[in-house]
């Protein structure tokens, strides 16, 4: 008993930290698909937000001496930006070109890792940029010594896993208390019921795919902050991940965070089998823990999307001329 | 003067067709004017350039004597100018509240106040009579309470002056009644009215004063009180229009479509819609299946062309069992289908005149060589039909369906399924919103057929209808079919009766 107490203890950090990365991108790619623009370029807005993000903490950190959590709210920030302005590309070409939305978010995917990989080697000579530092929290006074919650939740936890609850908080509140809210969710079901109240389609959009950018910009960072402490020019496929997490969420944000915990489990679970032994004496192969969150993903999938409540107008660009 | 609106010689241009040319609208203080014209004449453009969805190229637009620009719909929201538009503009998934505040919301520390917006629409609704659950899905309601709500999200805004596109296309009868009666209200509440509508007797009812469009130019305005139906029937479409059909008594013959037990259950879910229907329809008679709205008459012909399986029951189509076929053989045994919604399962919206014309046939050698298209056949077969069947479109073979009128829509569908020269014509709902020249023309081409030697199964909601052109009506209730008569023995009210269910009868 206190040995699973123990294993749990070790590996619920982990899963908050991949649950807080998972949900935050899928929130983002919630507001843009919401109002009606597919987003599949958040693995490519998450490499760029992480390589910006992780070189500014490179260079404050080289020429700074400033509080290492100031650094990683300083490299959020600029991921964030990085990723707000990037989706911009993915926006114009949906939004005023009525290009294939699908088209224009591959080339995001194509054009960022080469991007980032030729940059990071031109600056540093290395194709990696590391991070080094290890910036996670190892104890808060008082938080960390409740019983079970303590360990769980503040200890070797993250800021970024904290800014990830307020955004969660936030983007619930404008979701659905807000006007906006109520008009990005009417723009990406019924974009001609929001036009003929004067509702301005265009900007709801744009406004609904930079929210994506910005939070899957964050999530790069996130990621390198939590995952690697370097950055090489991938993201491990959890702007994909991210995109099912959406989908099998039933593009609901509640939903979404639980489907985010699912696929947070079965990702750490596939990471360290080696450390929890009731799984290590289970004595099955490597490779079948690492397939374990993509076969999840499939079955997952496969159960949710019969029932599935995307947007009806999502992935339609608006042409107030059609009847 | 008091006049609220002007509209001063307005054109619109779409290419290829000039939709308004030189039109003069006026409307009155507190008064119903009705917009009457065929289909395409111009008159929903009209009121979408009033409304701001359209900009006008010439011409003027006056509000309560000023003149104004209107560039969308927020000059014309902010003008009070309202409109409920002929295909209602609802979020499915929002509550009828959403739906009404949205684009106009009230906040409070930048929050939505819902509760607030709640109870102003719930007095609206107790004001205005028009009864709808405010925490309702708009996809749970019926059509005639969405129109409730159009209205609502209209006066939620203040609106003085409210257009209505066709309102009455889709309801049943009765909301067709309720609606009169709540338009009647709000011109008592000092609203003026414009109402867009084919039914001559609508307008009779209500209508102060009636402007008449045909092809894009006003013909003149009337008062209602001094016009026939035939007057206006001929101002309309510039020749006398024939209300009385020409049709000698049926000659039926042998059987062409047996049915027998059919059960069907509803597309999600288990309730059975269709319960142990037996009938025959026989060549050389109009055999119309009447009933309200949602009695099953949608999903019984969805079981018998295909579209949806059925649990019990056989199809005999000239002794040939089709319930166990595909869509597509069915209709090669010889069924034509003229379906309910035209735009979703009769017509490719994004594609082509001609290509329209083809979708039942283009796989057949007729159309095709080793697999490519033969583009000259199909064309000359449009030109043909287009000849035929008098479809009207901007670009001949080459419009997009889209483009084209209601009535002209409905026309390539029934050109299409009666060139097939089917033993059995399929026909749910012919005449929905067309005008009253396009129903006259659909009704002969059906009675031709049965004249030919077809047997024509018609499904109908409009008692004028289906007394006028049956020979034989079956009424369905609650799945069943409830009664069969012969319409020149009975008169609309008993087939009233029948059809709200409160009577019963034999069926053979
Ligand atoms: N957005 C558009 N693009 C091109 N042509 C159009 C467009 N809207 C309308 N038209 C054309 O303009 C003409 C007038 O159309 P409109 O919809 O105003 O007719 P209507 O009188 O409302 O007909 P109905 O009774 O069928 O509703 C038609 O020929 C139609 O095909
Ligand atoms: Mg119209």
């Amino acid at each position: 008993m206190i040995e699973l107490m123990n294993q749990l203890n070790f590996a619920f950090p982990y899963i908050i930290r991949a649950m807080a990365l998972l949900s935050v991108v899928a929130l983002g790619a919630l507001f843009s698909e919401r109002s009606g623009v597919v987003n599949i370029a958040l693995e490519g807005i998450m490499i760029m937000g992480a390589f910006a993000g992780a070189w500014t903490m490179i260079i404050v950190m080289n020429n700074f001496a400033i509080p290492r959590q100031w650094n990683a709210f300083i490299g959020l920030s600029v991921g964030a930006v990085t990723g707000l302005i990037f989706s911009l590309f993915h926006a114009f070409a949906a939004i005023h070109m009525k290009s294939n939305q699908i088209i224009s978010a591959t080339a995001l995917n194509f054009f960022a890792p080469a991007f980032a990989i030729f940059t990071a080697r031109a600056v540093t000579g290395d194709r990696a940029l590391n991070v080094r530092l290890d910036y996670s929290i190892r104890n808060i006074p008082i938080l960390s010594d409740i019983p079970i919650l303590g360990p769980w939740f503040f200890t070797n936890a993250y800021l970024s896993t904290f800014i990830a609850v307020f955004i969660f908080i936030v983007a619930y509140i404008v979701l659905y208390k807000t006007p906006f809210g109520l008009r990005l969710r009417s723009c990406g079901e019924n974009p001609h019921a929001a036009d003929s109240l004067g509702v301005n389609i265009y900007k709801i959009r744009y406004a609904g795919v930079m929210i994506s950018g910005a939070l899957a910009g964050l999530g790069g960072v996130m990621f390198v902050l939590s995952f690697s402490t370097r950055f090489d020019g991938a993201v491990a496929g959890f702007g994909f991940l991210s995109l099912a997490v959406l989908i099998s969420g039933q593009w609901k944000p509640i939903r979404l965070i639980l489907i985010a915990f699912l696929f947070a489990l079965f990702r750490v679970v596939s990471e360290i089998p080696d450390e929890l032994i009731g799984i290590r004496n289970l004595n099955l192969p490597q490779e079948i823990w690492r397939m374990l969150p993509f076969i999840a993903t499939l079955v997952i999938l496969a159960i949710t999307s019969k029932g599935s409540a995307a947007p009806r107008a999502v992935g339609e660009p608006f042409d107030a001329g059609k009847r | 003067m008091d006049y609220v609106i002007e509209m001063i010689d307005i054109t619109k241009e779409f290419p290829g067709i000039k939709a308004n040319d030189c039109v003069n609208f006026k409307l009155k203080k507190q008064e119903i004017h009705a917009l009457l014209g065929e289909n395409g004449a111009g008159k929903s453009t009209l009121m979408s350039v009033l409304f701001g969805l359209y900009q006008a190229d010439e011409g003027h637009i006056r509000v309560n004597g000023n003149d104004v620009h209107i560039r969308n719909p927020n000059d014309a929201n902010d003008l009070n100018i309202g409109m409920v538009h002929q295909h209602f503009k609802l979020v499915h998934n929002f509550t009828v509240t959403e739906n009404i505040i949205l684009g106009s919301e009230d906040t409070k520390y930048g929050l939505l106040t819902y509760k607030e917006a709640r109870e102003k629409i719930k007095e609206l609704s107790e004001r205005y009579k028009l009864r709808v659950n405010p925490d309702a899905k708009i996809e749970d309601i019926s059509v005639g309470q969405q129109q409730r709500v159009e209205i609502l999200k209209m006066l939620y805004r203040q609106a003085e002056i409210l257009i209505f596109d066709e309102p009455t296309a889709s309801l049943t009868p009765q909301e067709i009644e309720e609606l009169m009666k709540i338009l009647k209200g709000l011109t008592k509440e000092g609203k003026s009215i414009v109402l867009i509508t084919h039914k001559l007797n609508e307008i009779r009812e209500v209508a102060d004063r009636c402007t008449i469009l045909r092809k894009g130019k006003s013909i003149s305005t009337v008062e209602v009180k001094g016009t026939t139906n035939e007057e206006l029937a001929e101002m309309m479409v510039g020749r006398k229009v024939v209300f009385e059909l020409e049709k000698t008594k049926a000659k039926p013959k042998e059987t062409v479509l047996q049915v027998s037990n059919l059960t069907i259950k509803e597309k999600e879910g288990n309730k059975e819609v269709v319960r142990n229907v037996n009938f025959k329809a026989r060549r050389g008679e109009i055999l119309c299946i009447a009933g309200i709205e949602g009695n099953g008459q949608t999903e019984l012909i969805y079981g018998l062309v295909g579209m949806l399986p059925i649990k019990e029951g056989s199809i005999l189509l000239n002794d040939k069992e089709l319930s166990t076929l595909s869509i597509r053989k069915r209709s090669l045994s010889g069924v034509s289908h003229i379906p309910e919604d035209r735009q979703r399962h009769g017509l490719v919206l994004d594609f082509t005149l001609e290509n329209n014309l083809i979708l039942q046939n283009y796989f057949t050698s007729k159309y095709h060589h080793r697999g490519f298209l033969k583009f000259d056949t199909i064309r000359d077969n449009a030109e043909k039909m287009i000849d035929r069947f008098d479809i009207r479109s901007s670009r001949g073979p080459v419009s997009l369906a889209r483009s084209m009128s209601g009535g002209n829509q409905q026309k390539l569908i029934l050109g299409r399924e009666i060139d097939r020269n089917n033993d059995l014509l399929i026909a749910v709902q012919p005449t929905r919103g067309l005008d009253v020249g396009a129903i006259e023309f659909i009704h002969q081409q059906l009675i031709d057929q049965r004249d030919q030697g077809k047997a024509v199964l018609l499904v109908s909601l409009e008692l004028d209808e289906v007394m006028n052109l049956s020979d034989r009506i079956l009424v369905m209730y609650e799945g069943e079919l409830v009664g069969e008569l012969d319409p020149s023995k009975i008169d609309e009210k008993e087939l009233g009766l029948y059809m709200a269910g409160s009577k019963r009868g034999e069926v053979s």
